[in-house]
């Protein structure tokens, strides 16, 4: 039998559901292969290796006395913003460093609830400001085909924990595009879920009217497990959709025969990576193959979309972000001299450059005759956005596009330059503006063997949709590009 | 657009964030470009578009204001920087 950790999640489920394999074998797998493997990507911050094998003897237990699930026993990697109760959440940041949060984060509970069992905080870029985790605290990840590039962010650690096969499945949450950008570069699948669908309550707010948390898996099915799992209203979150929750496996394979699904040319601009774009376009004819009409659908706003997310965004984290004053928790700057100078040295210590950068840019555009220039300038926008996908889903089920324009870069290449950074997002951002799921799933290689990634978007509350299209394109893709150069050596 | 390094400072303040010299320096290089950026958005005609602030339409979401024991008694304590008699301690407030 193949070791667990080499298991998709489903398959996991299936050999603990027949009693081939007991969950505390599972997680001593895992926790084997991290120690292995882990020095070499540093996808973790934490592995909690102790609360894990006792929580995978638990859920042995539960199974023994009848319980049942597909999450009973499954060993998972948590992005290190999402809160934990006694178990440390740095968001990748000095001023976290030591936080141990005294509650678990609304999916958590979903998750404990259904007998999964954490392994432990996954690396990110820090409070989620970047595109390649290099701005982590905790040092970068690494990109498992390739250790030189970068795995992509801000949820790298999640995204390399799943290619390397440290976990089988993680969870991220994706503000412009954190959770696909890193999955399209790692060769995994990542869903950003409809704004609303996952609570957000627990989670380390960046971009609060942005940020959405979702599964980052191995396949397309594992992907609507863990939806399943994690979706549903929670009135501890305002924002949080009170609406039935759908069975997201339901659908799954229904084919898209005589399904319309999109294509916008203003994904398909003159700087994409050759190689990106025709493996894109060799994933929609594979749809065409299955059936699907192709259609031309415009999005014009889509080049306005970074410049408004690097309004709303960073104006949204400026005040978010005030809350780490060195007061009730978290870092505090050694024997300042009064109240200013302890909010301010603990912010200039406890802060990296990239949030200090974003900081400052959010209270620039929030400060006093600049406000309706940029915060209500980049809201109406956001408007213009949002009504280019409402226009397009009246003619089409799905839009399929690259999810990056290109590959993963080079370790350090784009650290100098913050304009480059943000315009690897250039495909995602949209997506969260606009407040629909978004999906990317492998679709090829490039020559030098790194992952490419296509995105499916879809509709509000869609995710059926999207999952059923995206199961499609796997089947159809049958991609057999092996394993990560990580998991040869390692 | 060029961001001065007294406007920076002037944010930086706003944000309670004290720089060292070099990234203000480097900041006001940076944060210019990004505005320069930014000021695209102008091209666009917005008469009249009603601004997006949040991606769904959910207003005044209301609840019992109910006190719930979600945290284990004293857990704050654990987090706090400094505290004294269940209070957290900061630096001296009034000067004098």
């Amino acid at each position: 039998m193949t070791q667990p950790c080499f298991m998709t999640m489903g398959e996991l489920s299936a050999k603990l559901e027949a009693g081939e394999v007991t969950s505390e074998e599972a997680v001593l797998s895992y926790i084997e292969r991290i120690n292995s493997v882990d020095e070499k990507i540093n996808a973790y911050v934490t592995v909690d290796r102790e609360g894990a094998i006792e929580q995978a003897r638990d859920a042995d237990r539960l199974r023994a006395s009848g319980s049942k699930g597909p999450l009973l026993g499954a060993p998972l990697a948590i992005k290190d913003l999402v809160t934990t109760r006694n178990l440390r959440t740095t968001c990748g940041s000095k001023i976290l460093e030591n936080f141990i949060p005294p509650h678990d984060a609304f999916v958590i509970e979903k998750l404990k609830q259904a007998g999964a069992v954490v392994l432990g905080k996954t690396n990110m870029d820090e409070f989620a400001m970047g595109s390649s985790t290099e701005t982590s605290y905790f040092g970068p990840t690494r990109n498992p085909w390739d250790t030189d590039k970068i795995p992509g962010g801000s949820s790298g650690g999640s995204a390399a924990a799943v290619a390397a096969d440290l976990c089988a499945a993680a969870l991220g949450s994706d503000t412009g595009g954190s959770i696909r950008q890193p999955s399209a570069l790692c060769g995994i699948v990542g869903l950003k879920p409809t704004y609303g669908l996952v609570s957000r309550f627990g989670l380390v707010a960046f971009a609060s009217s942005l940020d959405q948390i979702g599964p980052m898996t191995k396949d397309v099915t594992d992907s609507a497990i863990l939806l399943s799992a994690i979706a549903g209203h929670d009135p501890n979150d305002s924002t949080s959709a009170d609406r039935p929750v759908d069975d997201y496996t339901a659908a799954l394979d229904k084919g898209v025969s005589g399904m319309n699904i999109g294509v916008a040319e203003e994904y398909f601009t003159e700087g994409i990576d050759p190689e990106v774009d025709s493996s894109v376009r060799n994933a929609i004819s594979v749809l065409k193959e299955q059936g699907a009409n192709i259609k031309t659908v415009s999005l014009p706003h889509t080049k306005y979309a970074v410049p408004t997310y690097y309004v709303i965004a960073p104006a949204e984290a400026s005040s978010n972000l005030a809350r780490y004053d060195g007061v009730k928790y978290g870092y505090r700057s050694e024997s300042p001299k009064g109240l200013m100078e302890m909010y301010k040295k603990t912010r200039m210590e406890g802060f990296g450059p990239e949030v200090k950068r974003r900081i400052m840019l959010g209270a620039y555009a929030l400060s006093a005759g600049y406000y309706d220039a940029y915060y209500l300038k980049a809201q109406k926008v956001r408007t213009l956005i949002r009504n280019d996908f409402v226009d397009a889903f009246k003619e089409v089920s799905a839009i399929i596009s690259p999810t990056t324009p290109a590959p993963a870069f080079g370790i350090g290449e784009k650290s100098d330059d913050p304009l480059q950074m943000y315009l690897s997002d250039i495909f995602t951002i949209s997506c969260n503006l606009a407040g629909i799921p978004g999906l990317s799933l492998p679709c090829g290689f490039t020559s030098g063997g790194l992952p490419i990634g296509a995105q499916i978007q879809g509709d509000f509350f869609s995710e059926p949709t999207v999952l059923r299209v995206a199961r499609a394109l796997e089947k159809g893709l049958k991609l057999d590009g092996g394993k990560p150069a990580i998991n040869q050596d390692g | 657009m060029k961001l001065s390094k007294e406007q920076v400072r002037h944010v930086a303040t706003l944000a309670r964030l004290e720089l060292k010299d070099e990234e203000e320096e480097r900041f006001s290089g940076q944060l210019s470009a990004i505005l320069d950026y930014i000021n695209q958005l102008e091209e666009l005609d917005t008469d009249g578009i009603q601004p997006t602030s949040r991606a769904l339409d959910v207003n005044n979401v209301f609840r019992e204001d109910e006190v719930k024991a979600r945290f284990d008694e004293g857990s704050w304590r654990s987090n706090a920087p400094s505290e004294e008699m269940d209070h957290f301690r900061v630096p001296k407030i009034i000067e004098g």
